[in-house]
């Protein structure tokens, strides 16, 4: 919330965001996403024919932050049901916004195989490393030894097996035209991060196939961190699982 | 007029078939029908079976423990169904895989070799159709005439090379049954 | 009269939908009703529409969920452990009030079960569609021809309605073979709903599918006014037929594809003297209650025939609401009861 304030003294909330108040914790990067997401479908002039969908996790009242036409999905599903929409309606720009319990957990068949038809949208993967909403339970992506409230000595493979990358699985996968990894950590960063968003979306408006952008998140509330030791965290830790990269981008290759 | 038919042989003898000929002909004929195939709880792999229900009025149940009439085209069917056909009803036996011997005294028995009959016609996967022959011969049911001419409209046009041999087959079944009636 | 054809109960209801307006169809393969999905492959893509064969009944749910979201008619169809996985999406639907058309050629369960004939899903399909306060509205088709008709008007019925409308039949009606008269088929309106999502959005409100109401008196208002709209299906959508003797001593109750069989016994119960009355709802929720607590009061006893050992009787029983005894005659597993066998029961107990 403080956030969304100096970023209002500092720049203007994006057209493609209402003005409800986020829910979000201090120092969380969900809202970071959002204003991401929300700043390139105004400069792609999307908004008004663009629909969100907001799945489960703490972003599930995503549908109330993105002034646009919006659905709301069931925990995983919402690939599925944006393959219902882009089917329907091949000319709205439809992008999911799911976490990684919702992506890689429940909904790893969804995702993926949305990717093996080639379905033309955009995911918004925020990779937190744990379950927020649920209140800080492991999650595929948490990292080998970290604690959660469901992994209290630290995550092992006897109990929960190893971290899910989910960009070089979906890397192998012809059906996808754009897929990076990014995060939100410093400036630069945010930028780079915005840039690999836009590419996403223009991708989708250019019809070239399955698009997703993995923003590596915190979640100070269920790390147990400040929201800047958190980010210090996914430079020094997390990055080393999830190393930042441009694993396929056709726009690149059609130019 | 309500007539039920049940049909049942081993896979690759054309049961299903037959009884779709039949069940497409009595259309044609301008009468109600329901048809179903079904897996029955005794049969082993590669069996098949299909009820026929024709009637001028109402079909009603498509389901009929104790059919009014059998073509029954092995042993095994035979010794499967034989003892369900309803008291004076009818069945239509293949002799050359069932014998010939009358297994039930309360019904009309129709022998036919359909099987040897086939195969001096050119085609033992025409065994169907001098079953069918001699059902409809017996029954009346329809016009034998009308069936041939459904063959030719149900089959798809690359096999109507075999339309002459199945319409050879029909006749002989016919001809045969009504040897036997006489 | 347009020509009647030959089809099997899945060709009649594919080409029921078609001609209905459907243009969307999501499924995912299961015996005994795949040649659903192959006629809907075959014959969708042609006219401008679209078939997905989609990963899981989970997807293909899902799928209808966001395709029903926009306003397009969509469908998806399955058997009964498909419809087991679709639960949780049916029940999503109802939250955000969304129509579709659902058919369910059920089989032989528990589990896996096999894939003969069964009515054994009746509680999925009139008290099922997942968690939540909601239901399917159901109605159960006993001939080809009333599966091609039903599924059709299926469609606006799910849109008035705003909620899934299921199609629950069985193994055998969805193999069989009966005369079916095929109308032209008809175009999906072109407006689109006023709470659809997608496409040109200048000028209107944005609109929101949601079933979150974290607020439990606006989820109860929600709930509510999802209950009113059954309330006006029990009103204009309750359907059933009747037949057999006017004066009967036993009441007959089956749907689908029991009461065609019951169509039968009954005569063959005449035929030894029992005088019987065959009601047969063809809506299950909205169920025809009153009809059933009419005929209750004139005759001696109730018989239950359903290929499930006592799904169907607890509709009948909160109809018959005690004014005389309710007995059942069940097979389960898959196994079918024969005409002759209702008879001889309905003799026993008149
Ligand atoms: C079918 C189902 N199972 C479980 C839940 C409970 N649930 C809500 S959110 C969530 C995990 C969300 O984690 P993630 O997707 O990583 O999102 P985050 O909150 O971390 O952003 C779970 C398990 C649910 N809503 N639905
Ligand atoms: S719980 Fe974690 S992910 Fe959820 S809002 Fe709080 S910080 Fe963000
Ligand atoms: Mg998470």
């Amino acid at each position: 919330m403080a956030e969304t304030k100096l970023a209002e003294s500092v720049y203007k909330r994006p057209e493609s965001l209402t003005d409800v108040q986020m829910r979000y914790c201090p120092g969380c990067t969900h809202g970071i996403a959002h204003r991401l997401v929300a700043e390139v479908l105004d400069e792609l002039g999307l908004k008004e024919r663009t629909v969100a969908i907001a799945t489960v996790g703490c972003s599930v009242y995503a549908y109330e932050y993105f002034d646009t036409d919006a659905v709301q999905a069931a925990h995983g599903r919402g690939p599925a049901v944006a393959t219902g929409i882009k089917r329907c309606q091949p000319d709205t720009i439809v992008f999911t916004y799911q976490g990684d319990g919702d992506l890689a957990a429940i909904g790893l068949a969804e995702v993926m195989h949305a990717a093996t038809r080639a379905e033309n949208f955009t995911v918004i993967f925020v990779n937190n490393a744990v379950f927020g909403m649920t209140q800080g339970q492991m999650a595929p992506t948490t990292l080998m030894g970290q604690k959660t409230t469901t992994t209290p000595q630290g995550r092992s493979v006897e109990q929960g097996g190893y971290p899910l990358n989910i960009c070089e699985l979906l890397a192998q996968i012809p059906g996808v035209a754009y897929l990076a990894r990014e995060t939100m950590t410093s400036p630069k960063r945010i930028r780079q991060a915005k840039r690999s968003l836009k590419k996403a979306f223009q991708a989708q408006a250019a019809g070239l196939g399955f698009s997703l952008v993995e923003l590596v998140s915190s979640c100070p509330t269920w790390w147990h961190m400040k929201p800047l030791e958190a980010l210090q965290w996914i430079e020094d830790v997390m990055l080393e699982q999830y190393p930042l990269k441009v694993f396929v981008d056709k726009l690149a290759e059609g130019q | 007029m309500r007539q039920e038919v049940f049909m049942a042989g081993m896979g690759g003898q054309g049961v299903l078939l037959a009884g779709q000929l039949l069940a497409q002909t009595a259309l044609e004929a301008g009468l109600e029908l329901s048809w179903f195939p079904l897996y029955s709880p005794e049969v082993r792999g590669g069996r098949a079976t299909c009820t026929l229900v024709i009637a001028d009025g109402e079909v009603g149940s498509p389901v009929v423990g104790q059919p009014g009439s059998m073509i029954l085209m092995d042993g095994i069917a035979v010794d499967n169904h034989l003892n369900r056909v309803r008291p004076g009803g009818l069945a239509v036996v293949n002799s050359s895989l069932a014998g010939d011997e009358v297994k039930r005294d309360d019904i009309d028995l129709v022998a036919v070799a359909a099987t040897d009959i086939a195969a001096e016609l050119g085609s033992e996967r025409a065994t169907n159709m001098v079953l069918l022959g001699a059902y409809v011969a017996t029954t009346e049911l329809v016009e034998e005439q009308l069936i041939e001419e459904t063959l030719y409209r149900i089959l798809p046009e690359r096999h109507h090379d075999y339309i002459p041999t199945n319409v050879a087959a029909l006749q002989r079944g016919a001809q045969l049954a009504a040897e036997q009636l006489r | 009269m347009p020509e009647r054809q030959l089809i099997t109960g899945n060709e009649a209801a594919a080409e029921g939908a078609i001609a209905g307006g459907c243009r969307y169809f999501f499924g995912y393969p299961i015996t005994p009703q795949n040649r659903i999905p192959e006629y809907m492959s075959e014959h969708l893509p042609p006219i401008g529409g679209v078939y997905i064969q989609a990963e899981s009944e989970v997807a293909a749910i899902n799928m209808v969920y966001g395709a029903a979201a926009t306003g397009a008619w969509a469908m998806t169809t399955s058997s009964s452990p498909g419809i087991s996985l679709m639960q949780e999406g049916l029940s999503y639907m109802i939250g955000a009030e969304l129509p579709c058309v659902l058919v369910n050629m059920a089989r032989g369960g528990p589990g896996l079960g096999n894939i003969a004939p069964a009515q054994s899903d009746y509680w999925l399909a009139t008290r099922g569609a997942g968690h939540g306060d909601g239901r399917c509205l159901t109605f159960a088709p006993f001939s080809v021809q009333e599966i091609y008709d039903l599924v059709g008007q299926a469609f606006p019925i799910a849109q008035k309605y705003r909620n899934p409308v299921m199609i629950l039949a069985d193994a055998v009606l969805a193999s069989m073979r009966e005369p079916c008269a095929l109308r032209d088929r008809l175009d999906p309106p072109e407006e689109k709903p006023s709470w659809a999502v997608g496409g040109d959005q200048k000028g209107r409100q944005r609109n929101i599918v949601n079933s979150l109401w974290t607020d439990p008196p606006v989820m109860e208002e929600v709930n509510l006014r999802i209950q009113q709209r059954y309330r006006e299906a029990a009103q204009n959508e309750t359907r059933w037929t009747e037949h057999g003797a006017d004066d009967p001593e036993i009441l007959v109750c089956a749907y689908g594809i029991s009461a065609r069989i019951c169509q039968t016994a009954i005569e063959h119960a005449a035929e030894a003297g029992v005088a019987c009355r065959l009601i047969r709802p063809i809506s299950l929720f909205p169920f025809p209650t009153e009809v059933i607590a009419d005929w209750a009061q004139r005759v001696d006893k109730v018989l239950v025939v359903e290929l499930s050992m006592g799904q169907f009787i607890e509709d009948v029983r909160l109809a018959v609401a005690g004014a005389c005894p309710v007995e059942l005659f069940g097979r389960t597993g898959g196994m079918l009861v024969t005409p002759e066998e209702v008879a001889e029961r309905i003799i026993e107990i008149a």
